[in-house]
């Protein structure tokens, strides 16, 4: 393993101190936490904000804090989800009275431990309410299972649901929207070369030096198929075939693309990938208003990318169109 | 056996040995079909709670389980975080005021912190998780009299093992679909380290 760390047990600690220097224009850190805040948090006359996950996929989720998004981020383990006691300190410390809500990545650790804190802030009286995103068509979709992860997606929720909060709009409405981007978002994700947890120090899985893992997720766990690797154009036609051919009828509507870097691979490469998207949606009379090329959900040094569009209406429109000021996402 | 404070300290004690001598195992089995945190969760969990409760002086059993249940809930985080500390909590909810704990207070202890552990998870027998290795335990103990910690241990062992041959429907694993297949749940052999910790001071009491 070579990474530039110190230890390996002090690798999250030790980001977060180093991102709120950064960033102190934006966030503030909760002490004795691993919580981010908004540096003004709690903001009165608007619902909260909290998203969060494990770490290793900066710039989310602490990334997204700010006006117009996230009150605070949760960060747990590299690719653990945070404890309960974490979800629960950054609920109170952001709460500014009108609520809070919860964005939850489709993960059974994830869901419960946020559950869990759900219920400590409900017993204090603090309404909250909380969406699930799944919008990872690999996985297959069944009522059986747990369903399926939340990925790249998680950052339209963000912005959508956040710049409704910002309009001074209600938890039920907040709730509503987030929901709405939930049910339009479909993504689908590719790694070339697996990445390495600091505390395990070896890769999650290995590929072959011609070989790409389809349908992969963001924590390292193996995708749907293994196969050679083809071009770029072939890659995001792949992935945008199962993306396309998934329960949201994407055939005629406008839609929000992200090309999204798993971490490793050039912004040059996300490039290449997009303008085959932007041609293939063209073709196909599926109409792009907006489009996000760049690193927005990682998996530490993972190469490869995803590919997640979103079904726009007027409303969705407007709030990618409000603004957003926050270290990675500005509007 | 009756479990006193001093058992129910030896027992995490003995957990948290186990756990770490096999934490790169644990890792292993769940780089294998899952996310390849859990040797490492579970090693930072126990650790924290073994340190808790060998420097607390206690009362009550149900004390000490209250305590682990709080350090597990706070530190292991994952999937794992939740179902661990939930499980303590009904542990030490069942045996509260119980002084000392008997064998057939602890059988109503393993049923209550399974039947928790499937409210928070979802998860039902057969689906490859630690449920299947704390359903046939909690039966075990249940149905018999003067349980033998040798059989407490085979119980759980061959459930651990049986995990093997499961699909997984819940957990990380059940993206993987029939690629799970295989594959022994990391979260099964956690639990079984749990229980043959309990057996082996169990023999000890014996
Ligand atoms: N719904 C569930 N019910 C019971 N046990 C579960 C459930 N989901 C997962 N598990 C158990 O948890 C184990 C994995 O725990 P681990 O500590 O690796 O958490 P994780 O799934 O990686 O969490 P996270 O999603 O936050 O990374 C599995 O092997 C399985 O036994
Ligand atoms: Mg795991």
């Amino acid at each position: 393993m070579k990474k530039v760390i110190n230890q390996a047990d002090n690798v999250v600690r030790e980001m977060l101190e180093g991102f709120e220097e950064a960033h102190a224009d934006y966030v503030r850190s909760l002490e004795g936490t691993t919580v981010l805040l908004r540096k003004d948090a709690p903001v009165t006359g608007k619902v909260s904000l909290i998203s969060g996950g494990g770490s290793g996929h900066e710039p989310a989720h602490a990334g997204y804090v700010g006006e117009g998004m996230l009150d605070a981020a949760v960060a747990g383990e590299m690719f653990t989800s945070p404890t309960p006691d974490q979800v629960f300190e950054a609920i109170k410390a952001a709460n500014g009275g009108e609520g809070v809500f919860l964005v939850i990545k489709n993960y059974t650790g994830d869901v419960m431990n946020f559950e869990m804190a759900r219920e400590l802030a409900e017993a204090e009286g603090i309404s909250v309410e909380q969406v699930v995103v799944n919008d990872d068509v690999a996985v297959e979709d069944s009522s059986f299972t747990n369903g399926r992860r939340g990925i790249a997606g998680t950052v339209f929720v963000h912005k959508a649901a956040g710049a409704k909060a910002a309009e001074g709009a209600s938890l039920e409405d907040v709730k509503k929207v987030a929901e709405k981007v939930v049910a339009n978002t479909r993504s689908m994700g590719v790694a070339l070369t697996p990445c390495i947890v600091p505390g395990s120090g070896k890769p999650s899985f290995t590929l072959e030096e011609d070989e790409m893992e389809v349908g992969i997720g963001i924590h390292g766990e193996p995708g749907i198929e293994r196969k050679k690797i083809t071009s770029a154009d072939d890659i995001a036609e792949e992935l945008l075939q199962k993306v396309l051919q998934d329960s949201v009828d994407f055939q005629g509507s406008e839609v929000a693309v992200m090309v999204n870097g798993l971490g490793a691979t050039p912004a040059s490469e996300l490039y290449i990938v997009n303008r085959y998207v932007q041609k293939r949606l063209r073709d196909n009379d599926i109409q792009v208003t907006h489009t996000y090329v760049g690193e927005y959900m990682t998996s530490l040094e993972m190469a490869g990318f995803s590919i997640t569009l979103m079904k726009v209406d007027e409303e969705l429109k407007q709030l990618l169109d409000a603004r957003a000021d926050t270290p990675a996402f500005r509007k | 056996m009756e479990m006193k404070t001093e058992q129910a300290v030896a027992w995490i004690e003995k957990a948290n040995a186990l756990i770490q001598s096999n934490k790169e195992y644990l890792t292993e089995l769940d780089q294998a079909i899952g996310d390849g945190d859990h040797g490492l969760n579970m090693s930072r969990g126990f650790q924290e709670a073994e340190a808790k409760v060998s420097g607390t002086d206690y009362d009550t059993v149900a004390d000490v389980f209250k305590d682990v249940a709080t350090v597990l809930m706070s530190k292991i985080g994952g999937a794992s975080g939740p179902l661990y500390g939930t499980a303590f909590l009904k542990m030490s909810m069942t045996v509260k005021d119980k002084d000392p704990v008997t064998e057939a207070n602890l059988a109503d202890a393993v049923e209550a912190a399974l039947n928790g552990m499937k409210q928070r998870g979802k998860a039902e027998q057969g689906e490859k998780t630690m449920i299947d290795v704390w359903h046939p335990v909690a039966d075990f103990l249940k149905n018999g009299q003067n349980v033998q910690a040798d059989k407490l241990e085979e119980t759980a062992e061959r459930a651990m093992n049986e995990t093997k041959d499961i699909v997984a429907t819940k957990g990380r694993a059940a993206y993987l679909q029939e690629r799970s297949k295989g594959h022994v749940d990391p979260g099964s052999t956690s639990s079984f380290y749990l229980f043959q910790a309990l057996a082996d001071v169990w023999k000890k009491g014996e």
